[in-house]
């Protein structure tokens, strides 16, 4: 009986999806959403990335050329927000909604109409973050930590608009976490034990749970904010009997997890691409998972690592010191983990493997400038200063960045059913990869050396590797479009694929057709 | 996990979304319960030298001297970005024995042509003494208004606690002057 109506139900949606622009607002197809937030994402990465340029075309020589320095300001904060709010998290998310469901054998989403919601969200608290920039007085100009009293007594009046585009962030990812839990725990295919999901659908589980722990503490802290500025409480104002350290934990509290929020996907993505191009099965499955919970875990109790400078006890700064230089265990396992998966397996260096491995490096890289700055008595003189910005641009760019660029370009295939054009895509790898260590690498001198971050100015004899540094990055900046011709190219026609068109590549998706069919899994796939 | 079978997937994705929501607004309370969970940290341990905002319940017993050392308690006084006070205290520093009230004045001056209202906000360094600086009369247990160009000496007395670890000889006493016109006026401890 059941099968019946089932069969009818089917036949309403077997013939694909709704024509015209209606389509976009109204699905709640797993793979439309998914794509809405890859465009949307990417979108955000070339607003974010137009803004590094205004930073690093400021930068080029010392001395004030182009911009104010107010404006200078807008662009470092603005920088960061777009791109952690609009242009990484919103990628995962992407990648989630796109993959998650095939790889455990799931229809669609658990919720799919919060789904929707979820994403519909996204675009209109982008344009309201983007359009403090023409306000009077500007957008948010107090760096993307946003530290009080810096963004509440001195803040621009457009903070309201700020702190409202945060909320709504926030209600975004919140609700995509939720129904990615809901989806991996309630909806995996009969056989899909736990410990038989990709890793891609492990850590993204985690990174769920923390999205859920942590952005409503970020909620709490922007609402203190605009409490503080027009309701007369003063929770970070000192006149009033508050603290502005207390922002400080609050935010950190939020914003270390944070950052592995933006990471743990990647260690997924990862994990996917190095055994397929290897041909070898992942080295330690059940270690990894182990590692990032223990990841996710640590993340919690690490936060006044960002606040060794603001007058912590000694105890603090030794608890926190410690703790921190523990996440280099498991971090540790994870990289060994990889380049075991790698040793003696008969590589092939196709473009997903080449943005992995540079994640492997590189990203190691970031993690030893991360374990330099965790030494409490050390983080005195890298406090604030370009090394920081360095480290985080290390674990950032090759890390969530490449690993997206590594996604997109070993599941393009079975987006598109076309495979990309190989020697453009390497191109594309070859010039981001050379790009971002020439941006990057001399951060790290010119930080040691003293150079403050988030100053549009800087003495002398940082000149030539500041010049570098710009170089670099106008070379990163432009390869990106590059990119978007690549996946365009890909998306209107190129050579057929085939449904597993890496043969090392293993995973419930590539029992799919390339392209993949509009609706999948309708039936649950048996899991060996 | 258990009852999976007798449940279907639309009732157990609903389950996840209440219990998920649930979670995110618990950690929504959350974020508002670490002021409190600061505040007390602070109080208990004397981190960023926060004293007590209330004045200390001063009587002879508590107040036994220890004459066998001298604390060397030095005074400052900062105004916030803004403030335009001429705010300062009338010594910089008092040498008391633990257990002897120590007195000194502090002026303020509202050089403006409008009424003001400050607060002073005390800090102790080093903190480990935080809990053993006792304020009897201070002028930072309440909001300061003072009347354009008016001038008001404000009295200012401490007791050292004698429980001082001995390794403390000296200590500093910094006030903070903030502009609280727009606030209006209250006292800091409610």
């Amino acid at each position: 009986m059941t099968a019946v109506t089932d069969t009818t139900h089917h036949d309403d949606h077997r013939h694909g999806p709704a024509k015209g622009l209606m389509r976009w607002v109204l699905t709640t197809n797993h793979k439309d959403i998914g794509s809405m937030y890859l465009w949307f994402s990417f979108a955000m990465f070339l607003t974010g990335g137009a803004m590094a340029m205004i930073i690093r075309a400021e930068l080029f020589q010392p001395g004030l050329q182009i911009v104010e320095p107010a404006f200078f300001n807008q662009m470092t904060t603005m920088h960061g927000l777009i791109m952690v709010f609009g242009a990484v998290m919103p990628a995962f998310v992407g990648l989630a909604n796109w993959m998650i469901p095939m790889m455990i054998g799931a229809p669609d989403m658990a919720l799919p109409r919060m789904n929707n919601w979820s994403f519909w969200i996204l675009p209109f608290a982008a344009v309201m973050l983007v359009s403090t920039l023409f306000m009077e007085g500007g957008g948010p100009n107090f760096g993307w930590t946003f530290y009080a009293p810096l963004s509440t007594d001195f803040a621009p009046p457009s903070t309201t608009f700020f702190i409202f585009a945060i909320h709504m962030l926030g209600i975004s990812s919140i609700m995509g976490a939720i129904n990615i839990i809901a989806t991996i725990l309630n909806l995996r295919a009969p056989g899909m034990t736990m410990m038989k999901m990709p890793l891609f659908v492990w850590t993204w589980l985690i990174t769920a749970y923390l999205l859920i722990a942590v952005m409503p503490v970020l909620a709490g802290a922007v609402t203190m904010m605009l409490m503080d500025i027009h309701f007369g409480t003063s929770f970070f104002n000192a006149g009033g009997g508050g603290d502005p350290v207390l922002f400080q934990h609050i935010f950190w509290f939020f914003g270390h997890p944070e950052v592995y929020i933006m990471i743990l996907p990647s260690f997924g993505i990862v994990s996917a691409i190095l055994p397929a191009f290897a041909r070898k099965p992942l080295f330690g499955y059940t270690s990894m998972v182990y590692a990032v919970a223990s990841i996710a875990f640590l993340s919690f109790i690490v936060w006044a690592h960002h606040m060794f400078t603001v007058g912590i006890p000694l105890v603090g700064e030794l608890f926190f010191m410690y703790a921190t230089m523990l996440i280099a265990v498991p971090t540790g396992v994870k990289v060994f983990n990889w380049v075991s998966t790698m040793f003696r397996g008969s590589m092939t260096f196709e473009t997903p493997m080449l943005f992995s491995i540079a994640f492997v490096v590189l990203f190691t890289i970031g993690g030893f400038s991360g374990l330099m700055l965790s030494i409490a008595p050390a983080d005195f003189q890298y406090h604030d200063t370009y090394f920081v910005v360095a480290h985080f641009h290390y674990v950032l760019v090759p890390g969530a960045i490449f690993a997206i660029f590594a996604a997109t370009y070993y599941w393009l295939p079975k987006w598109t059913g076309h495979m990309y054009d190989e020697t453009l895509a390497k191109t594309h790898f070859w010039m981001s990869f050379i790009g971002m260590n020439l941006t990057f690498f001399p951060m790290h001198f010119i930080g040691l050396a003293g150079m403050p971050r988030r100053i549009p100015d800087y003495a002398l004899q940082f000149a030539d590797f500041n010049m570098i540094a710009s170089i670099g990055g106008f070379m990163f900046g432009v390869t990106q479009f590059l990119f978007l011709f690549i996946v365009i190219k890909c998306i209107k026609g190129g050579e057929k694929a085939e449904a597993k068109p890496w043969d090392g590549a293993d995973g419930l998706e590539w029992s799919l057709p390339s392209p993949a069919p509009y609706h999948t899994f309708t039936t649950p796939p048996d899991v060996k | 996990m258990a009852d999976k079978d007798d449940k279907s997937p639309i009732d157990l994705s609903r389950r996840t979304l209440i219990r998920s929501g649930l979670v995110a607004g618990g950690m929504f309370g959350f974020g508002f319960a670490m002021v409190p969970i600061y505040n007390v940290f602070c109080k208990v341990t004397g981190l960023n030298g926060k004293t007590d905002p209330n004045p200390y319940n001063y009587n002879a017993e508590t107040a036994k001297v220890d004459t066998s050392r001298t604390i060397k308690v030095q005074f400052v006084a900062t105004k916030n970005t803004g403030m335009s006070w001429d705010f300062k205290p009338t010594v910089t520093e008092v040498l008391v024995h633990p257990g002897q009230v120590g007195e000194l004045e502090f002026v303020a001056r509202n050089p403006t042509e409008k009424q003001m209202i400050g607060q002073a906000i005390p800090s102790v360094t080093p903190f480990q003494a935080t809990n053993y600086l006792h304020k009897v009369e201070c002028f930072c247990f309440t909001t300061q208004t003072l009347e354009a160009g008016e001038e008001k000496v404000m009295p200012l007395r401490i007791i050292v606690d004698q429980a001082l670890p001995r390794h403390i000889t000296k200590l500093t006493l910094s006030y903070t002057l903030f502009d609280v016109t727009t606030m209006g006026e209250r006292t800091l401890a409610s």
